[in-house]
């Protein structure tokens, strides 16, 4: 049986493309610094420390947590790395949770991290193997064939990428910490940004961008003692497939359609549409809302972009999605997932600022990974589980 | 008997110039270094590190008393470095050595320049000799001395400086440049080198599942849905459908071909997987899902070991496939 565990604190960094006046300890820290401040901790109350990043070749540090030790208070605890491609931010708060539900520790602290301006993903992402024709083009170049087949599939009109795009840099001027700030964006500007990896424009595409989030997480009588502004944790749930196979779905995989299946059973919500108040969900091309909002159940198979199309997914909407701007609006490649973690639990907290959803009770955080085979999601509440 | 071809393996090298912010400690230690001076930090113990650390490593809390120390030491331990590679301080035999500076209470890892591993010792004192033109780095301390040897001796052969980060006169050390090469073997399966030989000879050789029956190109050896052998070529055709694609406008680093260009999933005639290559032959805008393509291949004396031998797909004019007959390859 799982103990109870709660949020008790979440920080972020300024994230920018080039946070070239601190090194990635210090990074790390400002993200730390801020958690446990939120959270009421010193040291002494941290029991575990659970790091995550994206691929070592992003900065070419090999094993960074050794290096990053000291700065994290690990000396004489446990330090675990965890590691899902993009989506190691959730994977890492969900490890760093299990570590308190199992009644293993008390307090653990989290902090995923990137600090992209060190090197070039998209050379990263794109290493000719071998024997093989040189087609790899980062990220955007994977993805993009899906997101048309996702046209395809759906029918959706074209302009529905191009008003996701629009409303999450519009919610990331709502959020100081966010890299982009661009509250006048229209969906036309958008529609007018270059093509960059046809179907995806320019404005359609996250950014680069160096920063850390962390989050300390308590068992339950932490919890209590931290009084209302806790996130507490009623499910969680990762699930894992190969890149490629026979009939592999790419635009809906099996993987995400199981992770979510299991979240809403553990945590007993049925109509998860009308059940969740706000979603931050990892879309770091555009169309992946709509495509996750059918993933993850929110929309039958085809219908997810009706959703966003309608403007329900904005703030105010039915469901607001990203009211933090999400991936599009800040990318930190090994914290964004952790960055939706604890947007999701920033807003059952009532912490959210400028972008709260009011009256926000329960929220969803979600990551995905490598060629869309990871997925990590937790669903947190103002309320304990039952 | 028969005896197969040994895997087919060929060298993958990469490198990037990585670049470093160094933050308010390490980013002094450099500037000083750049200054001909060492600075350490004192920890919350009253310890001094050197090299500085920029969090404690007992209390956690950033450190900042600042405190020179001197240009000589002593050798806590060491290592003979009988072959130096490439980018290594000295380019001949030399000793790796842990050095207490003195006014330090931890080690700095640098070389050291004796000739053999009988003149070093554990205990022995050493001085720095310095870079002819300190840039901010730590080897800007080109190597270490015994700290008796005399000031004209022949310098050893040493690495080319590194890079040196950009920064205006006066200005203090904020980064440094860390170039990183990496060089790999990579090998390839059984299966995968016979798809590969068989691609110098222009054919197209996939393997079968006993179980599930869906064909493989790359064959993998095993089928990744069943877990079982595949141990079934089968010969495909050169001609396929484009399931769906990309338009790649973006230029990036270490691009190969040059933007605009089309990177289709291309679903051979008789597969059940679909891998990436391009499509030229008409424009990138006339390029759609379920386009009928079929193989160009270069001229047949440019022929190795590798999926290059297809230049690119190009339509075949057919009607395209119908949308139902590739909706699950997507």
């Amino acid at each position: 049986m799982k103990q109870r565990a709660a949020v008790l604190g979440t920080g972020q960094t300024h994230h920018k493309a080039k946070r070239t006046d601190v090194s990635m300890a210090g990074l790390l820290r400002e993200a730390i610094d801020r958690a446990m401040t939120d959270a009421q901790v010193g040291w002494d109350d941290i029991d575990a420390v659970v790091i995550g990043k994206a691929p070592d070749l992003f900065e070419g540090v090999m094993m960074p947590e050794l290096y990053l030790a000291d700065a994290l208070g690990a000396t004489g605890k446990p330090l675990l790395r965890v590691h899902t491609a993009g989506s190691v931010g959730g994977s890492t708060s969900i490890v760093a949770a299990s570590l308190v539900q199992s009644g293993e520790h008390r307090r653990v602290l989290t902090v995923a991290y990137e600090k992209q301006s060190e090197s070039n993903a998209m050379w990263a992402l794109s290493i000719p193997i071998p024997f093989n024709m040189p087609v790899g083009a980062g990220a955007g170049g994977y993805f993009a064939p899906h997101v048309r087949s996702y046209i395809r599939r759906s029918g959706a009109p074209e302009i529905v990428g191009s008003m996701v795009a629009a409303k999450d840099r519009r919610n990331g001027s709502l959020n100081p910490y966010a890299h982009l700030q661009q509250a006048d964006i229209t969906v036309e500007q958008v529609q007018a940004s270059q093509m960059l990896w046809d179907p995806i424009r320019y404005d359609e595409t996250c950014p680069s961008s160096d920063g850390a989030c962390a989050m300390v997480i308590g068992d339950e009588a932490s919890g209590d003692a931290a009084g209302d502004d806790v996130a507490w944790i009623h499910a969680t749930s990762m699930r894992t497939e190969p890149t490629t196979f026979a009939r592999r779905d790419q635009v809906n995989p099996q993987a995400g359609r199981d992770a979510a299946t299991q979240l809403w059973r553990d945590a007993g919500i049925t109509d998860p549409l009308s059940e969740v108040d706000a979603a931050e969900i990892y879309v770091p091309f555009s169309w992946f809302e709509p495509m996750w909002l059918e993933n993850l159940g929110f929309m039958p198979e085809g219908e997810g972009w009706k959703l966003t199309e309608a403007g329900e997914t904005a703030l105010g909407g039915q469901l607001p999605v990203n009211p933090s701007g999400g991936v599009l609006s800040t990318n930190p490649i090994g914290a964004s997932g952790m960055l939706r973690m604890s947007e999701a639990a920033k807003q059952v907290m009532g912490k959210a600022g400028n972008y709260q959803v009011d009256g926000a009770r329960k929220a969803v955080g979600h990551a995905y990974g490598g060629g869309s085979q990871y997925f990590a999601l937790w669903l947190v509440g103002a309320a304990k589980p039952e | 008997m028969t005896t197969e071809a040994p895997p087919l393996s060929e060298p993958l090298e990469i490198q990037f110039d990585y670049t470093r912010s160094l933050g308010p400690v390490l980013g002094r230690f450099m500037t000083g270094l750049a200054e001909r001076r060492i600075e350490g930090v004192t920890g919350s113990d009253g310890r001094v590190h050197v090299p500085p650390v920029e969090y404690d490593p007992m209390t956690a809390e950033p450190l900042s008393k600042f405190v020179e120390v001197g240009q000589e030491g002593t050798v806590l331990t060491w290592s003979w470095c009988a072959e130096p590679v490439a980018g290594q301080p000295i380019q001949r035999p030399f000793a790796w050595a842990l050095i207490r500076l003195d006014g330090a209470d931890t080690a700095l890892l640098h070389a050291v320049d004796v000739e053999t591993p009988e003149a070093i010792h554990t205990g022995m004192r050493v001085r720095v000799r310095w870079a002819d033109e300190p840039v901010g780095h730590i080897r800007d301390i080109a190597y270490f001395l015994p700290a008796d040897a005399p000031d004209d001796q022949p310098p050893p052969p040493t690495s080319p400086p590194p890079p040196a980060a950009e920064r205006a006169d006066g200005a203090s050390v904020n980064t440094v440049v860390t170039p990183i090469k990496l060089g790999y073997e990579h090998t390839v399966s059984p299966e995968e080198s016979r798809y590969l030989r068989a691609l110098g000879e222009g054919k197209l050789i996939g393997q079968r599942c006993p179980k599930c029956e869906k064909v493989y190109l790359p064959p993998r050896g095993a089928c990744p849905t069943d877990g079982v052998p595949t141990t079934t070529e089968v010969e495909l055709p050169d001609t396929a459908i484009v399931t769906t694609f990309c338009i790649v406008n973006v230029p990036f680093l270490g691009q190969q071909i040059t933007p605009p260009y089309v990177v289709a999933y291309i679903l051979l005639d008789g597969a059940d997987i679909a891998f990436l290559h391009l499509v030229r032959g008409c424009d990138a805008d006339e390029v759609r899902m379920g386009m009928r393509v079929r193989a160009q291949w270069r001229p047949r004396e440019e022929w190795v070991t590798s999926m290059r031998n297809i230049a690119h797909f190009e339509p075949t004019g057919e009607p395209d496939a119908p949308y139902e007959s590739y909706a699950h390859h997507l």
